[in-house]
């Protein structure tokens, strides 16, 4: 059924002609060119090439091999990107050949746990079968474990996970992503939980540079631009909203660029002086930037003058 | 006597590899893939008993290899087999079928044959199994 080689085994490998013969490289540029930022990610995907690399030479060389174990855990703070990278990573293994069909499963605790007893155990199953071969993507995971609730079933839930994370390892790999804080609350009650994940990845804030270049090229997808007023604007805008309540870093971005276009549209019906040209269309001015109240102190602070003022 | 059903029913019993490889060709080839076990070895027993739904957007085999593993524990002395479906027109039948389970003893076939009038005997076969009830046929 499977099939044989019949060269004789090498008993030296070139690893940089290894690195240069698989599509490795263009992975990692690729990788460069799409994720902002996330430097601790990026690390974590070369060395995991590195060790693909290393593991077939070892192969060739005729050593031994085990599927090394990939489940993973992403913590960091709402709009890091976490969701999105987890989307990637079934593709980015699926390439470095690490899972065989590459397909990803997004499940949240809905998906796993059942409403009566008996349901749990065949729809948790449901799911890992249809995962394997690819990634399954358990987001804000914390929430599988109720302990204030006994007849909660999440916690068998969380055993068939353990159970097939284990026994399964070569043919799924589990992400889990939530929140820091609920997540260390999590693992600390299933400690099972914190043993079988290999890799523990903090995704971190961007910085206000990352920050511009990913409202950048958020823009360039929709088919925006700023004017090089509006990119100072925008600048200035980051710093202070930092600063504000309920930063989500990418999300609040793009929030801001959905209200930017709105204000720019309102812009154009009411200032436009005769027909308007693809250029106009497609500019965000900084007028339309320096309209929200971000500048003006943000939401909160509106409310308190209000309620101040009655 | 052993059962000659199905493909691959002259080779050696198969691995798990084995039938890995062979769903995922099914897969692969956008047929679905369920599994199913009988205790009545006939031949003209087309309809063997369900194990689950069969696996429509599956796209991995491992799923299948679960499955069949799932079985063995309750069916282990029972004839499991994988089978494949393909629903484009013109085909909308059983594409693959193969046997990956079988009991320890296969006793086999007895041939019956039944004189009728002017010399002319119809013949059939009936499994030495089938002389116990469903359930108790194989040890």
């Amino acid at each position: 059924m499977t099939e044989t080689d019949t060269a004789a085994s090498p008993t030296t490998i070139d690893l940089g002609k290894a690195f240069e013969e698989s599509g490795v490289r263009d992975l990692l540029r690729e990788l460069e060119e799409t994720m902002i930022g996330l430097a601790p990610v990026k690390q974590r995907i070369r060395e995991t090439a590195a060790l693909l690399l290393v593991d077939q030479a070892r192969r060739q060389l005729g050593l031994a091999t085990e599927t090394p174990t990939l489940h993973m855990c992403f913590t960091g703070n709402p709009g890091t990107g976490k969701t999105t990278v987890a989307l990637k990573m079934a593709n980015l293994l699926h390439r470095l050949g690490y899972v065989r069909k590459g397909h990803l499963v997004s499940v949240t605790r809905d998906d796993l746990v059942g409403q009566y007893i008996g349901h749990t155990a065949p729809k948790t199953k449901e799911v890992l079968k249809k995962a394997m071969g690819g990634v399954l993507f358990i987001d804000e995971a914390y929430y599988l474990y109720r302990p204030e609730n006994e007849r909660d079933y999440g916690q068998e839930a969380i055993e068939i996970l353990l159970q097939v994370m284990e026994n399964n390892r070569d043919d799924l790999v589990v992400i889990l992503a939530g929140y820091a804080d609920r997540m260390d609350k999590f693992f600390e009650s299933n400690p099972g939980f914190r043993s079988r994940i290999a890799h523990h990845i903090e995704f971190p804030d961007y910085t206000d540079a990352e920050l511009l270049k990913i409202a950048e090229e958020m823009l360039k997808q929709q088919g925006y631009a700023f004017d090089g007023a509006a990119r100072q604007a925008m600048a200035d805008y980051i710093g202070i909203r930092r600063g504000q309540p309920h930063f989500a870093n990418a999300r609040s971005i793009r929030n801001a660029l959905d209200r930017a276009r709105l204000r720019h549209a309102n812009r154009l019906f009411a200032n436009a002086k005769g027909p308007v040209d693809a250029a106009m269309l497609s500019t965000i001015g900084e007028e339309d930037i320096r309209a929200s109240r971000v500048f003006r102190g943000g939401l909160d602070s509106e409310r308190t003058l209000r309620q101040a003022a009655e | 006597m052993r059962l000659t059903q199905g493909q691959f029913s002259y080779l050696d019993d198969f691995t798990d590899e084995d039938i890995r490889v062979q769903a995922q060709y099914a897969i692969d080839q956008g047929w679905s893939v369920s599994v199913e076990y009988t205790d009545d070895p006939h031949p003209r027993n087309t309809y063997w008993e369900m194990w689950g739904h069969p696996m429509f957007d599956n796209p991995d085999a491992a799923a299948v290899v679960y499955e069949v593993n799932e079985c063995r524990k309750l069916h282990g002395g029972k004839y499991i087999r994988v089978i494949a479906f393909d629903s484009s027109p013109g085909w909308e039948s059983i594409r693959m079928s193969f046997i990956v389970n079988r009991p320890e003893v296969e006793p086999g076939f007895r041939l019956i044959r039944q004189e009728e009038e002017g010399r002319v005997v119809r013949y059939t076969i009936q499994s030495y199994a089938c002389d116990r009830p469903e359930g108790q046929r194989y040890a």
